[in-house]
């Protein structure tokens, strides 16, 4: 069990992790997902007592990391694939940090063997690529068979096999009873990996709670509505109707409408009401992947800017669509929860007021993009 | 209380231990400790062999004075000068090869208590300074006395012993000095860019400038190197051979304590 309480790090004036408080449980694999420069690392390092705290304390069993009694033996880590001298054998290495907790030599060629590399044990780490250095690094944090394994972006650089394995490794570790705190950047992996998520984004905590209720509160739910190809009339009428009833209707590049804030079973009313025949009336969900970066984007250090390559082209041509103004209800109120005893997040504000769409232009003929979660509209300042 | 102390004692033995196998296995897994200690070994050596000859050859060219300060053990020694180039590098490269690939993190992360790591680390390269030291420094007063000939001084002589066993501590303890200041600045580049001109070129310039001499003198090395002299005579320095040893050992002593304390208190 790891428990971090108020925990906050401030490099000068830059704080990279504002009061966190949170708990991994044992049993289960904790996935702690965040952009880049969010705080991961630096959280995973006080945790392992490597950089002191500026507030708040973080315990592992109770204790903090500098207390326990023969740590190794307790905590294993991967935090950086690469710090590993290249001139060293990975048996060599592995050896060295056996030595360093007291750990007997087999168990170097037991862990070898647990994540492939006995063929390569002897060669120098140097000749590594990025994936075996990562099965490298997970050999190193399982050594001293502990109870508790911290692991930093373990499947960078690894291949679908790679993957699928260090996700099996975590779920048979977590099933033995362990506690396994993985931190990635990728939801679409921590929701296959994880069973509970704690998501942070400027070192602020945005959620910590299952993967389950994560998907149920953030996935929001749509439906995919299509009329008849060619009657372009039945479609507009049916959209005005259901823009009536207080539905969000976007168009798809197929044709097809793209409805929230309705119930199927509404939405099949409504058409009948306006003598419209349905080819399609399908509920969708928004993806995981979707919601993770509609809680960070306003948390995303590093962000890119549209490449206006100036000078470079001919102004492109000016389209005749229009992007929706505001995004699909559903998709803003409540980003993340407030948990007790935690401060609002200023980075997770809802992130558009939805409009009250206007009647006289329904945007039959918009042909919005899929809703990139970057480029959608933001609140006005 | 008093169990508790011992029990911590007991404890902190154990980890000892533990860093100390630990950092022998990291310590002959690398090819740069072969290299470098190789180096000092057959720089020092060979450069002295070579000086000593070219001693043999100019002494009747001396004057009165000059065969009187004629200490040929230390002439055996010219080569060390060079050759402790070769184990500042090894004693930095022990030391920020920790930083530079990140193995400080995961080392630190397996023993919490940072003093136990860091004295037993630098207490492994010692050992080896050490052991290569004396060989060096034996090795590198028999060839040279082989190539002085008639001119040659022995073991037996008053100081000389004393002398050589000098020359082996004084290659340790510039080793040691090197990994205190390297525990200290971190980076290879940056220990290696500051150690390697101050021995070489300025402890040189500074010992030889009358004005900076007196300051010269109580530099580490200048202050070491002189209980691996035997003839003393037109020598000022206000110290004797053990005196001066004594003044470098403060040095490194300093070293030590400001890399312990900026491991302590510094994040990972």
């Amino acid at each position: 069990m790891i428990e971090a309480v108020g925990l906050t790090k401030r490099y000068g004036a830059k704080t990279a992790v504002h009061n966190l408080t949170f708990q991994v449980r044992p049993g289960a694999v904790t996935g702690f997902l965040g952009p880049n420069g969010s705080g991961k690392s630096t959280t995973m390092r006080m945790i392992l007592g490597l950089d002191v705290p500026s507030a708040g304390r973080v315990t592992i069993g109770g204790q903090p990391f500098h207390k326990l009694p023969n740590a190794p033996r307790q905590v294993g880590a991967l935090l950086d694939a690469k710090a590993v001298h290249g001139g060293r054998s990975a048996r060599m290495h592995l050896l060295s940090l056996a030595q360093l907790s007291g750990i007997p030599a087999r168990r170097v060629d037991e862990v070898l063997g647990v994540v492939g590399l006995q063929d390569v044990a002897r060669k120098r780490s140097k000749g590594f690529s990025l994936g075996m250095g990562q099965r490298l690094g997970i050999a190193a944090a399982l050594l001293g068979d502990p109870q508790v394994l911290l692991f930093d972006e373990p499947v960078n650089g690894l291949d679908p096999e790679g993957i699928l394995w260090v996700r099996n490794l975590m779920k048979g570790l977590a099933a033995e009873g362990r506690t396994v705190f993985v931190s990635s950047h990728l939801m679409s992996e921590m929701a296959l990996t994880a069973d509970h998520l704690i998501v942070i984004g400027r070192g602020q905590l945005m959620a910590d709670m299952s993967v389950k209720d994560f998907i149920s509160a953030n996935s929001a739910g749509f439906a995919r509505v299509r009329t008849p190809d060619g009657e372009v009339a039945a479609r507009e009428k049916l959209t005005t109707a259901l823009v009536e009833a207080g539905a969000q209707v976007l168009s798809e590049q197929d044709g097809a409408l793209r409805v929230t804030g309705l119930a199927l079973p509404r939405i099949s009313d409504i058409a009948h009401d306006v003598d419209t025949r349905l080819w399609e009336l399908s509920p969708h969900q928004a993806s995981l992947e979707e919601a993770y970066m509609r809680m960070t984007q306003g948390a995303v250090d590093y962000r890119s800017t549209q490449d206006q390559r100036a000078g470079l082209q001919a102004p492109p041509a000016q389209h005749g669509w229009q992007q929706p103004a505001a995004a699909p209800q559903g998709w803003a109120e409540q980003a993340y929860p407030v948990l007790p005893g935690e401060q609002p997040n200023p980075y997770a504000q809802p992130v558009a007021a939805p409009q009250a769409p206007a009647p006289a232009a329904p945007a039959a003929p918009t042909t919005p993009r899929p809703p990139g979660p970057l480029r959608r509209a933001r609140p006005p300042t | 209380m008093g169990s508790r102390l011992a029990e911590e004692g007991i404890l902190t033995m154990a980890v000892a231990a533990q860093v100390l196998r630990s950092e022998w296995t990291k310590i002959k897994s690398v090819r740069s400790t072969v290299w470098t200690l190789g180096l000092a070994l057959v720089v020092t050596v060979a450069l002295g062999a070579l000086i000593s000859a070219l001693a043999k050859k100019d002494f009747d060219r001396l004057d009165p004075q000059g065969k009187i300060e004629f200490d040929p053990t230390f002439v055996s020694f010219a080569g060390m000068g060079l050759g402790q180039l070769a184990l500042i590098v090894f004693g930095v490269l022990v030391v920020s090869n920790e930083y530079s690939t990140g193995m400080i993190r995961t080392s630190l992360a397996a023993v919490p208590q940072r003093a136990t790591f860091l004295f037993s680390k630098i207490t492994i390269a010692t050992l080896l300074a050490f052991t290569v030291g004396m060989i060096t420094s034996f090795a590198a007063f028999f060839t040279g006395q082989a190539m002085l000939g008639i001119h040659r001084a022995s073991l037996g002589d008053p100081g000389v012993l004393r002398a050589v066993i000098g020359g082996g501590l004084y290659m340790t303890l510039i080793t040691v000095f090197s990994m205190g200041v390297a525990t200290m600045l971190r980076s290879p580049m940056l220990a290696l860019g500051i150690l390697m001109p101050f021995f070489f070129l300025i402890s040189a310039i500074l010992g030889n400038v009358s004005a900076t001499k007196k300051v010269g003198r109580y530099l580490p090395d200048q202050a070491g190197q002189k209980v691996m002299q035997v003839v003393t005579v037109g020598d000022d320095a206000p110290y004797g051979p053990w005196g001066g040893f004594a003044i470098m050992t403060l040095w490194v002593v300093a070293a030590l304590i400001g890399g312990y304390a900026v491991l302590a208190r510094r994040d990972a």
